[in-house]
């Protein structure tokens, strides 16, 4: 006798204003299994993850769990259905105590009264069958990363969920801890729980993993079984290429002259970093998130306290200057959120662009004011330079594709001309047609004795693309890595040793 | 201003000139501005009339403080959920209007039954305030509307209400037993409305400390987004928030109904300002999620003491208000600073 499966997903689409996120999708889940999905970012995982959790309802597609076909109005819908989710954006409260994340929403009660005795106890009796060791009763706010993670799983099993949905939950654990995660899960499945497994690790799946579903740009690739794939074929599936056709070759200039130069850098976060950029040269920063790879730019930048060190631009002290008179000196910052920080979102396009030509001399017209047709013009070039499709120039940035927005911010780069391009996540969210585009503007920039910075999340990206390589831990340098060196099992040592090691 | 002397006792002899800093500052992350506040208020007070200190003299700012202190509690809750209401001020002439109406009204249908008449009439204040917070709820909870332009559209709607019903004038003739049970009556010594302020904050305690609704309130201000994603009915929270807050008002409205023995429509003419103020001061944040019962009444009887020891310094009522904007304005400065520190050290 066979039993139906936990969840069976059949032509699942969904489409969000102007973009089709997924197409006619099926996904099925069984007992006791790990499902595990890939495909690269805004490949749809977080949208079908979505519909299950009850977050978005699908625009057309079926979902039975168990053989019943359901129709989830809100997350709490879902929950009752058996569903346990956690949400790659945390779903913590900061404000509130571990204990009273961990049953927000289905608070205990006796009487009119929540029992806050019990979900002390029973929040205390999770945390010790997990091994995860958290002080319950501090506020959220007050712990790291990774513990932060942990009570986010705490809080998704302690829901007894049939499926369990998790989100790159090992994104900012640490071996210890990520050993500790699988063996639990390999308890729940046991226990009959299915669960769908989203990670960008493939060594990961080996030891975890049951099955695969590929998914890029919203369309189903294919499901395979885990034992019978190789990484390597998992990534063209993932891509849908060769992996030395989408990073570009750059040539890196010898002895380039160091433009920007950190020394001593301390501020929230970071404690205590020297960097030197090179012309010519694309700088790598990889680290687990929280790791300070970002805040060095942004706290040299003022857009956080700096607390010490200095900060020279070709050998001039531009140490604490406000944003606005770094930029003008010559150092240009894309944004990692494009949309909370990067993008006039109501504005056209053009517009957009058209900001950063404002400081233009040459474009201006009567009286020194900007002149609207001549910058329209240097907008309309730049936008024909990043690849902007014509028909998208005059059209609000908010309606945009991910990738097409991307392209705008990079847009903003390229108006006047700057001697340091600092990337912050440069393809958050961006399909992979649009990412080789971008990596084409940036080996532009670095081959035309540019001093270029990526600091990204993406591990393969930051890898292909830079000569020399800076790994993060814990607001440090661990280590320091260039050409030959720069291998994926190096990079991940480093992401939680302390100590710095050069190659 | 504190002289640096009366922050020291207490601290270690080791490093006199660090550690009582250090307790300020470890003080002030923990409970905010109001101590400081407070403490200062006293000894400027206290220095200027001897009076001030007599327990005569506080036992008459805390009845005096009561309706503060309801209207604080009902905006607590609704800061706590990240917005904030400007028609608690509308709420209070309105409870006051439609209840007078209602009671002057029925008592001359029905001379007999004063208490059931004036039972009736508190029931009709409580609706049309009730009507207020639903109105705003809806708006904010179900439209999106942000709280700012909705109460603020709100409160003029209610102050146009309440001319309207009464042509401006004041509703009197009120049941003699009304003001004399509500206003100035005592049970057991205590002042009536000292008594209902009191059972109100031990509800309220209760309600955010103890409930689900509470714990909810506190999660939809905290992150709104993970309270969803928690399966908490975020809507529903923000639209109770509103409905408590403004029952919570016109509960005050009615004790100053009483207080004044006629219906006003000049009720509440600046509690908005005094109780975000009263709310700030106490640690709310505005930004959502933090917020405790006991500092804000605290918060509210201590702007009362302020207009209080201003009135004993013979301060004028113009220059008052300046003063109580102003404090506001530092206290939210004070604030952010606190908002900063904690955040840099995490």
């Amino acid at each position: 006798m066979s039993q139906p499966p936990l969840v069976e997903m059949t032509g699942i689409s969904k489409e969000f204003p102007g973009v089709k996120a997924l197409s006619d999708i099926d996904f099925r889940l069984d007992r006791g299994e790990v499902h595990v999905l890939f495909g690269e970012n805004g490949a749809g995982k977080s949208t079908l993850i979505s519909i299950i959790s009850g977050v978005h309802p699908p625009t057309a597609g079926t979902m039975q769990i168990e053989g019943k076909e359901v129709a989830f109005r809100s997350v709490y819908d879902a929950r009752q259905a058996g569903i346990g989710t956690v949400f790659q954006e945390f779903s913590l409260v900061p404000t509130l105590t571990v204990f009273e994340n961990v049953h927000l929403g289905q608070e205990p009660r006796r009487g009119l009264f929540v029992d806050r005795r019990a979900m002390e106890r029973s929040t205390e009796a999770l945390f010790r069958d997990l091994g995860f060791e958290v002080d319950i009763r501090a506020p959220v706010a007050q712990l790291s990363r990774a513990q932060q993670q942990m009570v986010e799983i705490a809080k998704a099993l302690h829901a007894k969920a049939r499926v369990l949905i998790l989100d790159e939950p090992t994104a900012s654990l640490t071996e210890k801890e990520t050993e500790k995660l699988f063996s639990f899960m390999r308890r729940a499945k046991e226990n009959g729980v299915g669960i769908i497994y989203i990670s960008h690790r493939i060594q990961e799946f080996a030891e975890i993993a049951d099955r695969i579903t590929v998914l890029r740009d919203g369309k189903l690739i294919g499901t395979v079984k885990a034992d019978t794939v190789s990484e390597r074929d998992l990534v063209e599936l993932m891509t849908g290429r060769a992996i030395d056709k989408v990073y570009p070759h750059i040539t890196r200039r010898p002895d380039g002259e160091t433009l920007l130069s950190l020394r001593g850098i301390v501020a929230s976060g970071v404690r205590g970093v020297d960097i030197g950029v090179r012309a010519g040269e694309v700088l790598g920063l990889a680290g687990l998130v929280g790791s300070g790879k970002s805040r060095v730019w942004r706290s040299i930048l003022g857009l956080q306290p700096l607390k010490a060190g200095t900060v020279t631009l070709r050998g001039k002290d531009v140490t604490g200057l406000p944003t606005r008179k770094l930029l003008k000196s010559g150092i240009f910052y894309l944004p990692p959120d494009r949309k909370g920080e990067g993008l006039v979102l109501t504005a056209s396009a053009r517009d957009n662009i058209r900001l950063s030509l404002l400081g233009r001399r040459d474009l201006a017209g009567a009286f020194g004011m900007p002149s609207p047709a001549r910058s329209k013009t240097e907008a309309d070039a730049i936008g024909a330079r990043v690849d902007l499709p014509p028909r998208a120039f005059s059209k609000a940035v908010a309606t945009l594709s991910g990738g097409n927005q991307q392209k705008v911010l990079f847009g903003k780069g390229f108006g006047e001309d700057h001697l340091v391009y600092i990337f912050d996540e440069p393809t958050v969210g961006v399909d992979m047609g649009t990412r080789s585009q971008l990596y084409l503007l940036i080996r532009d920039l670095a081959e035309s004795g540019k001093a270029v910075v990526i600091v990204s999340s993406d591990l393969p990206e930051v890898m292909h693309l830079s000569h020399r390589l800076l790994v993060f831990s814990s607001g440090r340098i661990s280590a320091e890595l260039e050409g030959q060196d720069i291998v994926e099992e190096t990079i991940l040592r480093h992401f939680f040793s302390e100590t710095r090691v050069s190659a | 201003m504190t002289s640096p002397d009366s922050v020291t006792n207490g601290s270690s002899p080791v490093s006199p000139r660090f550690a009582p800093a250090a307790a300020v500052r470890t003080l002030f992350l923990k409970v905010g501005v109001l101590p400081f506040f407070l403490v200062a208020a006293l000894i400027i007070f206290s220095l200027v009339s001897g009076n001030f200190l007599s327990l005569e003299n506080l036992t008459n700012v805390a009845r005096q403080s009561v309706y503060l202190i309801l209207v604080s509690l009902g905006q607590m809750i609704v800061l706590i959920t990240g917005g904030f209401d400007l028609a608690v001020g509308t709420t209070i002439a309105l409870t006051s209007v439609v209840s007078a109406l209602a009671m002057v009204a029925l008592a001359t249908a029905m001379p007999d039954y004063v208490w059931l008449v004036i039972a009736l009439g508190c029931l009709a204040g409580f609706a049309a305030a009730l009507a207020v917070g639903c109105l705003n709820g809806v708006g904010i909870a179900q439209f999106g509307v942000s709280p700012f332009i909705m109460t603020l559209g709100v409160q003029s709607v209610g102050a146009g209400t309440a001319l309207f019903l009464t042509g401006g004038v004041p509703v009197s003739r009120l049941p003699y037993e009304f003001g004399n049970l509500f206003g100035f009556g005592r049970v057991l010594g205590m002042p009536v409305p000292v008594l209902i302020a009191i059972v109100a904050i031990v509800v309220i305690w209760i309600m955010m400390n103890r409930t689900r609704l509470g714990a909810h309130i506190y999660a939809v201000g905290g992150n709104k987004k993970a309270a969803h994603l928690s399966g908490v009915n975020t809507k529903k929270v923000l639209f109770s928030a509103y409905a408590i807050c403004a029952l919570l008002a016109s509960l005050a409205g009615l004790l100053l109904t009483a207080r004044v023995e006629s219906g006003e429509t000049n009720l509440g003419g600046s509690v908005a300002l005094e109780s975000i103020a009263a709310c700030v001061i106490a640690g709310v944040s505005l930004r959502g999620g933090i917020g405790r019962v006991e500092s804000v009444v605290l918060g509210a009887f201590f702007i009362v003491l302020v207009q209080n020891g201003m009135n004993i310094a013979q301060i004028g009522s113009y220059l008052q208000m300046v003063l109580l904007g102003g404090l506001l304005i530092l206290a939210v400065i004070l604030d952010q600073l606190r908002y900063r520190i904690l955040v840099g050290r995490a």
